[in-house]
């Protein structure tokens, strides 16, 4: 290609470019609720702009310009209200213990049921994943089942409860994935456990 | 004939019902619609979303949709937002988010490929791109300008 031809098309590119028109946008980084503030990067034709603070913004201006900015939560609440408020929940972990050898929860764990059930019923389709596990007494095909049987069992609950069957997973992980890492054959009450994902 | 009518059928039955699945609606207000191609489809609590799927909302509308990864994104109000492009591996972390919101409002809280890889999750506007690192964020999309001032 001849250099006049790549300087008329560098022109005519450029050109394009000029006569597109801008489209204006607002980009901000809200408090997470644990209160972490993330960054996020924006871009428009090179200029590149990292925003990492509370309610911080750029604004992308008719012009073409990104001017930093800095909103308010009443700002944001004005803007974004009803974006907000349409959010899903984050999802929710926890972690239930149970007996020796046993599908049956220890006593604690029983007391903290209705809170686990609370968090489940704050969904209008909840997707629900039990994990269940063991410690490293027993061989390895028996814990296999024992995890699963602690799953079902959990899973058996919270049918009971009214959740929709169909909207829980249960899975056993036997001692492949201990919480707390010991030797073979060691009681550890806290790898006798089912983890309860719902989103 | 017969038998092989059944055949198909019977793998029919046996595929998932949502092979391309990549997210769920969680949350609906007033009127939602995702366009998959051609289709229009009514969207309500419970809808799967596609990969290249556009979330269309209404004057009253507004749709939150929990992603694989767990990334939630709520479109706001009289907004355009378009799934470009959804991957993760549930293995690795590993993925890639690209979305355009041409028109109205967004917010969305980041999930796991990010926290993996920073900046996998891109939203486009007409004019801008944003890389997301994290975490919690809003965009606005305001009308277009016709004449340069």
């Amino acid at each position: 290609m001849g250099r006049l031809a790549a300087a008329l098309i560098a022109a005519a590119l450029a050109a394009g470019c000029a006569s597109q028109p801008v489209t204006p946008a607002l980009f901000a980084v809200l408090p997470a609720p644990d209160g972490h503030i993330g960054t996020i990067v924006v871009e428009h034709d090179g200029d590149k702009h990292a925003i990492h603070a509370k309610y911080g913004a750029e604004q992308l201006r008719a012009d073409g310009t990104l001017h930093p900015e800095t909103l308010t939560e009443a700002d944001v609440n004005a803007r974004f209200g009803a974006t907000l408020a349409a959010l899903p929940l984050p999802p929710a972990t926890f972690i239930l213990y149970f007996l020796p050898d046993s599908d049956e929860l220890t006593g604690a764990s029983k007391n903290e049921l209705e809170h686990v059930f609370a968090e489940i019923q704050r969904r209008p389709l909840p997707d629900i994943v039990v994990i269940g596990h063991t410690d490293t007494i027993g061989a390895r095909r028996y814990n296999d089942r024992l995890s699963l049987a602690r799953a079902e069992r959990m899973r058996e609950m919270m049918v009971e409860r009214g959740i929709p069957a169909d909207r829980i997973q249960a899975r056993g992980r036997g001692e492949r994935e201990l919480l707390v890492r010991t030797a073979d054959e060691v009681r550890e009450p806290r790898n006798r456990r089912v983890e309860i994902n719902v989103r | 004939m017969r038998n092989s009518w059944m055949l198909a059928l019977m793998i029919a039955a046996s595929l998932p019902a949502y092979p391309a699945e990549v997210g769920l609606v969680k949350v609906l207000h007033g009127s939602v619609t995702i366009q998959r191609g051609e289709e229009r489809i009514a969207a309500a609590v419970g809808t799967p979303v596609q990969a290249s799927d556009v979330i269309v909302t209404g004057a009253d509308g507004a749709a939150g949709i929990t992603f694989s990864d767990n990334s939630l994104v709520s479109v706001g109000p009289a907004s355009v937002f378009a799934i470009d492009k959804y991957a993760f591996d549930t293995t690795t972390y590993a993925g890639e988010f690209q979305g355009t919101l041409s028109k109205g409002r967004l917010a969305a809280v980041s999930g796991k490929m990010v926290q993996q890889t920073p900046e996998s999750m891109k939203i486009r506007t007409p004019s801008a791109i944003m890389g997301v690192r994290g975490t919690e964020f809003v965009v606005q999309v305001d009308e277009p300008v016709t004449q340069r001032p």
